[in-house]
């Protein structure tokens, strides 16, 4: 076998991991799509904020210290303190809960039975709102996130494939931290699975999910599991945001993964989780397939919107994604 | 008592189906573009025309487009940015390539060119709805911009893979370009308005319009009763994106004048152009200039607020203004879903019973 083929199977395996990626926000829309009809355009902004959340409280800065510091004329920045990565994220996780609570209170409750599109107009309301605030309160400068993660080219990797590809081959180059976020995806599908399959408070949501009113005249409270549902996507924006915090930095663009979730989503279909990481498998194969063999000749950067493209014509053939439920319309 | 219908005789056809069959709304019309036409022009400065007037003047044009396919059309659409695009581009390409042109028929031909595009795109809404359609455009948005960078043919070859506006003249008077007046550019702006209001107001109460509405209602009831959703989703598509043109070519022609695709047509000015129709209010053309006017003014008016009369650093303000337009989205679908228009409405509602209460 001639190296090319073994880049060829590396550029594959660097797509896998790139779409566990995809997958990991992409969960997280399906969680409250599922349970409540609500397109969360704010996914992506509440893995950043998150991951800004995260940051402020390890390095112990004062929340709203610029604002404090513009309205007050004083010079506040930080505690002093250095709080460890568990504790934070712990503390994190509370920040998120208390988000859920808010959102569900304060703007759902009052959208309950708008038309679908209100209500995803409202979720981009709500990322741009949590987007102005995350930077109000901890500034808008890029921040290294540091949770203890693996960095860099998995050695172990490379030497032991090293072998394959002859002499003007290396080994696979695969990065350790795309490894963790590939195990870590695994292991919340599987909570996230034997959750909604074996816990009370998961079939009440499966419950819901299936059918509003049917859930409430069993007594379950809508209300309840709308806030756990949103409390479980802020957890799952908390792992997404940990991860690509760990990547790339936790900075603006970070609320751009969402729009990359989107195609994700469509492949999928939008109410299924198997289909949600299988969506993000291909997405992510693909778009790194493309760019190794066809980017190069029309210029690079396919990235950006190969996702879409093979989405909308995939969509043509198949309106309801690859897992999702039929759609029947009637008049 | 001062908005009534009572005692307006219509004694022709053409009276009974004017655009505004009620008086006082046919005097506010004339009124307003009078103060437009007589009295803005002479009194506009720089400040006030690239601040204010002139951007609120493309993005009304912009969001009447994108009101046309979203709320007469139902079909949503977050490729707005792209389509501006393809309009500053087809404007860009056709003011180099034809020098001797008007730069009137260029823009109207860079709309032209930017409706072909639309349909293209909006083919897929044959078969696929709501937010998988509202995704799909999205593929549109992505797709146009990384075009318009990575093909140098569309940018002319240029070093900065910038477009910059040639200067170009109307009745000899310049248009484009750094040295034009504040009143010229306000002008050529309000000309376009004018027209796109007139045109949209009137498709909109046509058969074409109500053809949109009843898909927009439901479409296989719609296609029950006999429109053909071929034909109308297309050419929603089709009016949305000539008007979505149109703007992009002024947008770059005559208000930026020099272009960088990223930066002045990415996925926010989409998002813009959507809040704007949202906040006016969905299925009204009066709702497009009012969506438009708000979030134009809204920026302005933060920024002289926070930074000049509180003292507040720049990016500070800039992410309270995230937090207000967001927060202000979130009330309004709460609140008020469909828009400023039903403000109006309610008020006129008022006028009319004025002084009793019902």
């Amino acid at each position: 076998m001639g190296a090319d083929f073994y880049y060829t199977i590396e550029v594959i395996l660097n797509g896998l991991m790139a779409g566990v990626l995809y997958a990991l926000v992409a969960l997280g829309f399906v969680l409250i799509f599922k349970a409540s009809g609500i397109f969360n355009y704010a996914q992506g902004v509440m893995a950043l904020f998150a991951a800004l959340t995260l940051v402020g409280i390890m390095e112990g800065q004062v929340p709203f210290s610029h604002l404090i510091n513009a309205v007050f004329g004083t010079q506040i920045h930080d505690f002093g303190w250095h709080v460890p990565a568990l504790l934070a994220i712990i503390l994190t996780m509370v920040v998120m809960v208390g988000f859920a609570w808010l959102v569900q209170k304060y703007i759902f409750r009052h959208l309950v039975g708008q038309e679908p599109i209100i209500l995803f107009m409202a979720t981009i309301g709500l990322a741009y709102f949590l987007e102005g605030v995350g930077d109000l309160m901890w500034g808008s400068d890029i921040k290294t996130l540091d949770v203890g993660l693996p960095q860099g080219a998995s050695l172990w990797i490379e030497e032991n494939t090293a072998f394959l590809g002859g002499d003007d081959f290396y080994g696979f180059f695969i990065d350790q931290l795309d490894v963790v976020a590939a195990m870590v995806a695994a292991i919340l599908v599987a909570v996230l699975v034997i959750f909604s399959q074996y816990t009370k408070q998961g079939r009440a949501m499966r419950a819901v999910a299936d059918d509003h009113q049917a859930a409430l005249s069993v007594g379950i409270s809508l209300n309840f599991i709308w806030v756990l549902v949103w409390s479980l996507a802020g957890f799952v924006a908390l792992v997404a945001g940990i991860m690509w915090g760990a990547k790339s930095g936790v900075q603006f663009s970070l609320s751009l993964i969402a729009l990359k979730a989107l195609p994700v989503l469509m492949l999928g279909g939008f109410t299924s989780i198997p289909g949600a990481i299988v969506g993000g498998l291909i997405i992510g194969v693909g778009e790194k397939l493309f760019e190794y063999s066809v980017g190069p000749m029309i210029g690079g950067a396919t990235e950006n919107w190969f996702a879409y493209v093979l989405a909308l014509l995939f969509l043509v053939f198949r309106p309801q994604g690859l897992f999702g439920e039929k759609i029947i319309e009637r008049v | 008592m001062f908005y009534r219908e009572a005692g307006d005789f219509k004694t022709s056809y053409g009276a009974d189906n004017q655009t505004f069959p009620i008086k006082f709304d046919r005097y506010r019309y004339y009124a307003v573009l009078a103060i437009a036409y007589l009295v803005i022009p002479f009194i506009i400065n720089d400040y006030w025309a690239n601040a204010l007037f002139v951007p609120f003047l493309i993005y009304a044009i912009a969001a009447i487009g994108l009101n046309i396919l979203v709320g007469y059309g139902g079909q949503v659409s977050l490729g707005t940015g792209g389509f501006m695009a393809v309009g500053a581009y087809a404007a860009y390409k056709l003011m180099t390539a034809f020098p001797d042109v008007s730069i009137m028929i260029h823009v109207i031909l860079a709309g032209g060119v930017t409706a072909i595009v639309g349909v293209l795109f909006g083919l897929p809404s044959l078969r696929i709805k709501g937010f998988y359609l509202a995704v799909a455009t999205l593929a549109a948005q992505f797709f146009l911009v990384w075009l318009f960078n990575k093909v140098p043919w569309f940018y002319n070859y240029s070093a900065s893979g910038q477009i910059n506006a040639p200067e170009r003249t109307v009745f000899g008077v310049l248009v484009t370009g750094p040295n034009t007046e504040a009143w010229a550019k306000y002008l050529i702006c309000l000309v376009f308005v004018t027209a796109a209001g007139i045109i949209a107001r009137n498709l909109t109460r046509g058969s074409v319009g109500r053809k949109w509405m009843a898909i927009r209602d439901m479409d296989i009831a719609a296609e029950i009763i006999g429109v053909n959703p071929l034909t109308a989703k297309l050419s929603a598509f089709a009016v949305s994106s000539f008007f979505i043109g149109v703007s992009g070519a002024l947008f770059f022609a005559v208000y930026l004048g020099a272009v960088e695709v990223g930066e002045a047509f990415g996925i926010n000015k989409s998002f813009l152009v959507l809040f704007m129709v949202i906040i006016g209010g969905l299925g009204s053309i009066f709702g497009s200039f009012a969506g438009a006017a708000f979030l134009v003014l809204l920026p302005v008016a933060l920024k002289i607020i926070g930074v000049d009369v509180l003292g507040w650093p720049t990016d500070i303000v800039s992410h309270l203004q995230l937090v207000i337009v967001g927060a202000l989205i979130v009330i309004f679908l709460i609140a008020e879903p469909h828009g400023l228009a039903q403000l109006w409405r309610v008020a006129k509602e008022k006028l009319r019973l004025w002084p009793f209460p019902y």
